[in-house]
């Protein structure tokens, strides 16, 4: 049986849920306002919300100092290709762990995510030199096979959760129709899992194009993301808040209106399945 | 910080490592050198026919004088059209790891790497750097400021040419000057800017009378309370590189600071560095901001301060002992050994660092902003003697003296840092101590015990106290 709900109830959890929202989101909106500051205005102390003169100098000057298309195109390229190439090496393997586990498959799935709890500064130096040997610091295909890797448990991870909610009885079905492994991988289990996939993806694209660590380390001036060009804003001597509040919501604004576009997918894939 | 802290020191463990494997790596090395060749012979000729700029890469910080050069990049690429110039602009911590890394690893992403007076001499000892000692005689070498060219060379070898230099001073407000009843003299002591510092302090209307760094980092108020400390008599290590911070010069320092900053400083200063200062000091919260020459040219502009026509200058406080407690810095241009591209590296350096970029940035953008402190030729020039800080600029600077900063005297080089490979570690978390202090979590006593214990540790550690 439903759970009455009384309306002021329904007030007071939506009130609340705005108000998390809000809060969560009041950074970014910080940023957004103080991009449209003077540099003067963006420290003024006590601050203004919107009563300020808005400009669009910051924008200018940061267009016309930097290469923001070139930085714009590096992060996609970076982050859908690692993506992409994370699903096609996740989706078999994910496969494989839910559906024919083995004796060790959760200490492989446990040793794969324990990739992810070394501090990634430790292993810099042995990757700057494999990347300098082979020609690939500075490079998007450097980049995309480094995020690629890193990412990858995670994309694991996720697909395999969300492979263990279908019923394996629909996998052995399409087996006894004659359905081969590829045919069953492409054909049932892949559209089955279609929101899952889609949520790992858009996540995954997110957290490739926030990926601030690499990006930074393993480029110069070629290869390098929006990650290298926020970075190129801050300063310890100097104003800059409102030209760094710029470039950042440059650099945020295409993942935003993905992530707008998409959220649909994205809170269905968080909440697929019946334990979730 | 913590993060930041234990970056360091991960990478710090790494590069010794590679130095250790970097022997038995010349026999592959050989074989590699071999092979780069004969792909260079097999490029060579699919290129030929082909006319190819030769293209050098910068890397650089984020500061006005820097991407005010960036701007001007033309001028030296129409000088010389052979060469292409592409610009890698990060944030001085984030550019610090980069370069390091890179050199480290003899990773040649850079051409040419920004670099300060801490990492030159290190570096230079290092054998990471090329020798600039052969730059033209057009170039005039002997017009840099002797104290920012000491700082710059080791054993003779000049390992980085001066973009621009900088020291500190004291900026204060002549109107609170004023109403305070008091004339600041042109040299004054600790106690006479305490003294100043209190009467100009109106807490009822947001008016502090001194404004110091207190922000955590050995850039930030490791820095400040080190050069400070050098006027108290105190120093970071004895002869011995025994630490000194359980001696009364090191408690007198810290005291003072303290005191002071509790009675005539901003709130929250322990997380004030030098931006929040220069915002405080800016919109006329600060009696008096003890910072980095630099701020002049900030502090002095009337289209970002509200005070813009109400700052004096005045060289950093002493205590009578024959120290000042100035620091000297400067970003230099350098070029890290075993680049493809030595000979046009070296060619952007000599017109980045030239005289004649002096007069090409006062020609487009004024006197003003001329990247100060590296000629001395520049500090004679009539013009420049016109702009208001530029006196101060080069007295503080020449007061400075990276080779002998203390009043007794110590092992290491370096004003308001210790050139050693450990200070960057060292001084983090000291920085978090003394900022501890200032934020009244602890006392100077437990701050200055914690300092000594860490730095004893470390030191010994390193091998530095047997």
């Amino acid at each position: 049986m439903a759970r009455a709900v009384t309306p002021a109830h329904k007030a007071t959890v939506t009130f609340f849920a705005w108000a998390i929202g809000l809060l969560i989101f009041f950074p970014i909106l910080w940023t957004i306002l103080t991009s449209f500051k003077t540099e003067a205005e963006a420290i003024a102390s006590p601050p203004s919300f919107v009563g300020f003169d808005w400009t669009l100098e910051n924008y200018s000057t940061v267009m016309e100092r930097s290469n923001y298309f070139l930085h714009f195109l590096n992060s996609v390229v970076i982050s859908v290709g690692s993506t992409l190439i994370g699903l096609l090496i996740a989706i078999p393997a994910a496969w494989s762990m839910a559906f024919v586990p083995g004796k060790r498959t959760k200490d492989v799935l446990m040793w794969m995510l324990s990739t992810k709890m070394l501090p990634p500064v430790g292993v810099l130096i042995p990757i700057y030199l494999i990347f300098r040997d082979t020609g690939l610091l500075d490079t998007r295909t450097g980049l995309v096979i480094v995020l690629t890797l890193i990412n990858l448990p995670i994309i694991v991870w996720m697909l395999y959760t969300y492979f263990k909610e279908i019923p394996v009885d629909i996998l052995e079905a399409a087996r006894m129709d004659g359905a081969s492994l590829r045919a069953e991988i492409i054909y049932v289990l892949t559209p089955m899992a279609v929101p899952g996939i889609a949520s790992t993806l858009l996540l995954n694209i997110i957290l490739a194009w926030n990926e601030a660590f690499w990006t930074l380390n393993l480029t110069a001036a070629k290869a390098a993301p929006l990650t290298a060009f926020i970075a190129s804003y801050s300063s310890p001597e100097g104003l800059f808040y409102a030209k760094l509040s710029a470039a950042s919501t440059m650099a945020i604004a295409p993942i935003l209106v993905m992530g707008w576009f998409s959220q649909k997918q994205l809170v269905r894939g968080l909440t697929f399945g019946a334990v979730k | 910080m913590v993060w930041r802290f234990e970056n360091d020191r991960l990478l710090c463990r790494q590069t010794a490592n590679l130095e250790e494997g970097r022997s038995k790596r010349l026999d592959r090395e050989e074989s590699m050198k071999f092979k780069s060749m004969l792909l260079g012979a097999v490029s060579l000729g699919v290129m030929t026919g082909l006319v190819h700029a030769e293209t050098i890469t910068i890397a650089t910080v984020n500061n006005g004088d820097m991407i005010r050069m960036q701007k001007l990049t033309d001028d030296f690429t129409a000088k010389n059209p052979d060469i292409d110039v592409e610009w890698v602009t990060l944030e001085e911590n984030v550019l610090r790891q980069r370069v390091t890394t890179d050199i480290a690893t003899k990773g040649g992403q850079y051409d040419v790497m920004t670099i300060g007076t801490y990492e030159v001499p290190i570096w230079g000892k290092q054998g990471w750097l090329v020798s600039l000692n052969d730059l033209p005689e057009s170039y005039d070498i002997d017009d840099l400021l002797p104290a920012i060219r000491g700082g710059l060379t080791v054993d003779g070898e000049l390992y980085a040419a001066p973009f621009y230099g900088e020291s500190s001073m004291v900026m204060y407000r002549t109107d609170l000057m004023e109403k305070a009843g008091l004339e600041m003299p042109e040299a004054p002591t600790w106690d006479f800017i305490a003294e100043a510092a209190r009467a100009m302090t109106d807490k009822e209307n947001e008016v502090y009378g001194i404004c110091m760094r207190g922000k955590a980092g050995w850039g930030e108020n490791v820095a400040f309370i080190t050069a400070m400390s050098n006027s108290f008599g105190a120093r970071w290590f004895d002869m011995d590189w025994k630490p000194q911070f359980d001696q009364p010069a090191w408690k007198d320092t810290l005291t003072f600071y303290l005191d002071l900053m509790e009675d005539a400083g901003p709130p929250g200063a322990s997380s004030n560095g030098f931006n929040e200062n220069l915002a405080l000091f800016q919109t006329g919260k600060c009696g008096m901001w003890i910072d980095a020459t630099v701020a002049a040219s900030f502090v002095t502009n009337p289209d970002d301060s509200e005070v813009a026509d109400k700052v004096g200058f005045a060289l950093a406080p002493d205590k009578g002992l024959g120290k000042r407690s100035n620091w000297l810095w400067a970003w230099s241009l350098a070029i890290p050994a075993g680049t493809d591209n030595e000979a046009a590296a070296k060619k952007f350096i000599e017109w980045a660092t030239s005289k004649e970029y002096l007069e090409l940035v006062a020609s487009k953008e004024g006197w003003a902003n001329v990247p100060p402190g590296t000629r001395t030729s520049l500090y004679e020039n009539p013009e420049y003697k016109k702009v208001p800080f530029a006196e101060m600029t080069l007295q503080s600077i020449n007061s400075a003296d990276p080779q002998n900063p203390t009043v007794d005297p110590v092992p290491y080089v370096g004003v308001q840092f210790v050139a050693i490979p450990e200070f960057q570690g060292l001084a983090t978390v000291i920085g978090q101590q003394f900022s501890a202090a200032l934020a009244g979590t602890i006392t100077a006593e437990q701050a200055l015990q914690s300092a000594q214990q860490i730095a004893t540790r470390e030191m010994t550690k390193a091998g530095y106290i047997k």
